[in-house]
């Protein structure tokens, strides 16, 4: 009977009753919403600066290999050794020699983007049809206006699609690197991992933030490759 | 510089030494170390993979091979993929833990979860892709539904449901490694529970964990290579998922 007084009492206080049983309470989650905001946007630069720099490594090599063709098996199976390794332990491979932190974060991070943007960017460039490159040339356009103003364009859809790839697996890797040190919100799920108010924001956030990146490059994608489109709506 | 590589070696070389000999555990009271222990830390890293992978491919092989040959369900197949990518690994294990448990029976169905929407999207893809020609002639010859889904269209799927399966597979090798956080020891141990093993302790479990991922990813390319038919070896381009 007094256990029920109690409950009846504090019914007001639904929040600290709703943490203590470990439930789901949003009156919680509105009140320590600033709590995610640091590890959302280490989060973010992460992701961002990971993306970054692995698209313009990789971006640089297929370009290099579209034209020199022996370039492509070494390539790929240097990038793709660095896929398979698990990121978790490329964090503490690299422990040794880079040290705890962002930077550590970063490379392990780039090292998994490289093979997912490798491959897409030369299929693209392998994808653009004979027909159209021969005009080019016959238009009178160097190799590398060639690359630059026919090629490329035309093999967009595929690159940003590897990119798209790239960047819901690098929000999804992010969430370990709180291992190597460089925080982020899985080290925000980590702290709670049991209470379910907190795994659903932190890991909410994540899976927001990939959505939203995926969501902005099919944006930019719809944008610089209109003649797509005219081909859907056909 | 010079000093600090010499270091790195060194931490290299002690993390060898861990995987080879054992020592006493620096908190004190146990042994840890040697390859008796890597081994009992490997076994159940394989077995929670191992089953986790099984039930994925029992659910998604046959679903996949079912939608794809009714031609249905293809935004749901393909989208799995997607939706799986977008949802990072520790945030589905600690959703599990959180609202169903932890152990190895509830760490195992977050896993199938995690190793699911590759080989659906996959074997998905794969049928659809088979050459309508080759369908349609089966038919002519007579074959019922079920015999052109084993006789021609799985056969000719097989190279891209063992690119899911290879795909999730070391997914999964690479994500049990955070198995000890739901009470399930892997050879993650050593990596969260580092006062136990030491330092040398985590990175030779990182060293292991590597090799364990990259081994993985070379045997099931061998066996995708060896499933696929020899009139699709010619000239064909890995798709990405």
């Amino acid at each position: 009977m007094s256990t029920l007084l109690a409950q009846v009492e504090i019914r007001d206080r639904t929040e600290a009753s709703c943490v203590s049983d470990n439930g789901f309470c949003p009156d919680w989650i509105v009140d320590n919403l600033d709590r995610y905001v640091n590890p959302f946007f280490q989060h973010v630069l992460l992701t961002v600066v990971a993306l970054a720099i692995g698209f313009a490594i990789a971006f640089t090599l297929a370009v290099i290999a579209y034209r020199r063709r022996w370039l492509i098996g070494p390539v790929t199976q240097v990038t793709g050794v660095l896929y398979t390794v698990p990121s978790i332990a490329a964090f503490f491979l690299l422990l040794p020699i880079t040290g705890r932190g962002f930077l550590t974060a970063t490379i392990a991070l780039v090292a998994y983007s490289l093979l997912i943007i490798f491959r897409n960017v030369l299929t693209g460039l392998d994808n653009v049809p004979g027909e159209t490159k021969d005009a080019g040339r016959g238009m009178g356009l160097t190799p590398r206006q060639l690359l630059w103003r026919v090629e490329l364009p035309l093999a967009l859809p595929e690159i940003l699609a590897g990119l798209r790839i790239a960047a819901t697996t690098t929000v999804g890797l992010a969430t370990l690197a709180f291992f190597a040190g460089a925080g982020g919100l899985g080290e925000r799920i980590f702290d709670q991992i049991t209470f379910k108010s907190n795994v659903v924001v932190a890991g909410g956030l994540a899976v927001l933030l990939a959505a939203v990146l995926d969501g902005l490059i099919l944006l930019f994608q719809r944008a610089v490759t209109p003649w797509t489109r005219a081909v859907g709506a056909r | 510089m010079d000093e600090g590589g010499g270091r790195a070696v060194n931490d290299f070389v002690d993390a060898i030494g861990f995987i080879f000999s054992e020592r006493d555990s620096p908190a004190g009271g146990t042994r840890v170390g040697g390859l008796g222990e890597i081994w009992e830390l490997m076994w159940p890293h394989l077995k929670l993979s191992g089953a986790s992978l099984g039930i994925a491919c029992a659910i998604a092989i046959p679903l996949g091979l079912w939608l794809g040959h009714r031609g249905r369900g293809g935004f749901l197949a393909i989208n799995a993929s997607n939706v799986g990518r977008a949802v990072p690994s520790l945030a589905l294990i600690a959703f599990f833990m959180a609202y169903i448990g932890v152990g190895f029976t509830n760490l195992t169905l977050a896993l199938v979860l995690l190793a699911l929407p590759p080989v659906l999207t996959n074997t998905y893809t794969g049928v659809r892709q088979v050459d309508r020609d080759a369908v349609d002639s089966a038919r002519g010859m007579g074959m019922t539904g079920p015999q052109i889904v084993r006789r021609v269209e799985l056969p000719l799927a097989l190279p891209l449901i063992f690119g899911g399966i290879r795909t999730s597979a070391v997914n999964v090798v690479a994500t049990a490694t955070i198995a000890p956080l739901a009470g399930v020891v892997t050879l993650g141990d050593p990596i969260i529970n580092v006062n136990t093993y030491g330092d040398e302790g985590r990175l030779a479990a990182a060293i292991v964990v590597a090799l364990l991922a990259v081994a993985t990813e070379v045997a099931l390319g061998t066996a995708q290579r060896a499933v696929t038919p020899r009139g699709l070896k010619v000239n064909r381009r890995e798709a990405l998922t």
